[in-house]
């Protein structure tokens, strides 16, 4: 249980002081997950083999994703303009980067039951940031598997696509990934500020994030276009997978978008986070605990 | 049978009490119907008559899938977790002392339950689906009760699934692999990521006689007017068939199980 974590730091200047205090919050919260997760992995790993089996089953859940891509590929060439290949590398970037994000934050998820049954009450006590505890809490090794799966797509991709290669592609794509986790993470800190006032709706974060990387998967062109004006306008995540990958596939942007745009991910990334992030303290104000 | 009755009645007022779950619910179905919608569309325009189904078939099976998914439990989130927990915990015992039957119990109350979701969680995105696209609308009224019958049987088979798989607890303790393995086949061979007619060759073959085709798969054809006359009759019947098959497998090993209860102490 996450009741047991030792937060105390070593080295603590006064017998009973928290050295925390002294820290910028940030690193604080860092600090503070990485304990937490440590030792949720430490307990996973007491059962290795739950562990690799857990992870196998999160690998062929969303490998079950691609298969049916693949299977619609058995009745057409191309889809909605766009061939196997490519599609692959929308799906393994979409694939990696909310793989990366569900290992990170996917816990927050839980927030919602936390706050109906009162246990979140437990972690406000605590002189650690809340938002850090929530999200390593239960910290889920396995779902790593998720990533491998997104990354052994977007290998397949990467060796079948015939693609111009420059060092700016090329850097694309670690660039794309590590960006699109952080939108995908701005998505589940909305929704977990979004359940302290809904509580058992959980399942409107899942819309949003398993729904987003589902969209993802797909080319922009199939869908209509106000769907995509929204996930380029006002859940930008358009910016995680369909405009930097567009730009490496050198394909045309929807919505005739500049360029330029396909650069911008890392600044989409970390101004949606600073606005998520407001979203969730003003979420944490109005919090009153059930009293259970 | 006024017991079970009670015991229905009950599962479909406690799922009822989660009216913002309830809402979330449909919106998540709604905005997965969208994404699978366009999806289809584009596969469909390239490929028209694709499986045998026109563009506005595909559409409507889009949102059958969705207006299904929760009453079928094709995801989990029946009553599967809550038994394997009893099994678990041991609270099992208490349950085998009842004057009523074990299956039955859960039978009803998993009937209650998907009672509700197929109007809260089944009707709203179907709506939503039917407004937003152009979807086949069956050809005439007696398709309702029909269509209606046959996703009666589809739960019932998905409940003899899943009862199944929560037995498994009492040999596993943690069923958390067996459920996920369960809904995973279930939301492949059920139809809900394709229909069944789009998987080649043997695949397709093996994916129609399997039990899960008996929770989306046929249901859906059947309101898309696939099945008239005998046919109707067969369709029912392989569905019977399976609920009975499954049913008495969860019987039998309900009756292994038990014999070998060990109740932990306390």
């Amino acid at each position: 249980m996450a009741e047991t974590v030792a937060v105390r730091p070593e080295g603590s200047r006064e017998p009973g002081g928290f050295a925390y205090e002294e820290r910028p919050r940030l690193l604080e919260g860092l600090r503070a997950y990485g304990l937490i997760v440590a030792m949720w992995v430490r307990s996973t790993m007491a059962y290795r083999a739950s562990f690799v089996m857990t992870t196998f089953g999160n690998l062929a859940v969303t490998a079950f994703d691609f298969l049916t891509i693949v299977l619609m590929f058995t009745h057409v060439d191309a889809l909605g303009g766009y061939t196997l290949p490519e599609i692959a590398l929308l799906y393994g970037v979409s694939a990696t980067a909310f793989g990366l994000c569900d290992l990170l934050l996917g816990s927050m998820e839980r927030l919602g039951r936390r706050v109906r049954d009162g246990t979140l009450d437990t972690l406000l006590v605590r002189p650690v940031p809340v938002l850090a505890q929530v999200a390593a809490d239960r910290f889920a090794l396995r779902r790593i598997g998720r990533i491998l799966q997104g990354l052994a797509v977007l290998g397949y991709a990467l060796v079948t696509l015939d693609i111009a290669w420059t060092p700016l592609k090329v850097a694309m794509l670690p660039v794309m990934v590590i960006s699109g986790a952080a939108v995908f993470g701005a998505v589940f800190v909305f929704g977990a500020a979004f359940q302290f006032v809904a509580q058992d709706a959980s399942q409107v974060q899942s819309a949003f994030t398993y729904g987003g990387a589902t969209l993802l998967q797909y080319p922009p062109t199939i869908f209509a276009k106000d769907l995509v004006r929204g996930v380029t306008f006002v859940v930008p995540l358009a910016f995680v997978s369909w405009l930097p990958t567009l730009y490496v596939l050198d394909r045309e942007y929807p919505l005739d978008l500049p360029q330029w745009v396909a650069f911008l991910p890392p600044v989409v990334a970390v101004a949606f986070g600073a606005l998520a992030g407001l979203a969730w303290r003003a979420a944490l104000r109005t919090y009153r605990s059930t009293g259970s | 049978m006024r017991l079970y009755a009670v015991v229905a009645a009950g599962g479909f007022r406690r799922y009822a009490t989660y009216r913002t779950a309830t809402a979330a619910g449909v919106f998540t179905n709604t905005v997965f119907g969208f994404i699978l919608a366009y999806t289809y569309i584009a596969l469909w325009d390239a490929r028209p008559q694709l499986g045998g189904y026109d563009m506005s078939q595909a559409l409507a099976y889009v949102w059958i899938g969705q207006g299904l998914l929760a009453a079928c439990a094709m995801m989990g989130g029946g009553f599967e977790d809550e038994l394997m927990e009893r099994i678990r915990t041991g609270d099992i015992a208490v349950d085998l002392y009842r004057p009523a039957d074990l299956q039955l119990w859960w039978l009803a109350g998993d009937l209650g339950r998907a009672a509700f979701q197929l109007m809260g969680r089944g009707v709203v995105p179907m709506l939503a689906g039917a407004l937003a696209f152009d979807i086949a609308l069956p050809g005439s009224a007696w398709i309702w009760p029909a269509f209606l019958l046959s996703v009666l049987l589809g739960i019932v088979v998905s409940f003899a699934v899943r009862f199944l798989v929560a037995l498994t607890a009492f040999w596993l303790l943690d069923g958390a692999g067996a459920t996920q393995m369960a809904w995973l086949l279930g939301l492949f061979f059920s139809g809900m990521l394709l229909p069944l007619p789009l998987f080649p060759g043997l695949l397709g073959e093996v994916a129609r006689v399997l039990p899960w085709s008996s929770l989306l798969q046929i249901p859906a054809d059947v309101y898309l007017g696939k099945y008239t006359g005998w046919g109707l009759v067969e369709a029912y019947a392989f569905q019977g068939a399976w609920a009975v098959a499954l049913l008495l497998a969860g019987r039998l090993l309900q009756s292994v199980a038990t014999r070998r209860v060990v109740v932990q102490g306390g």
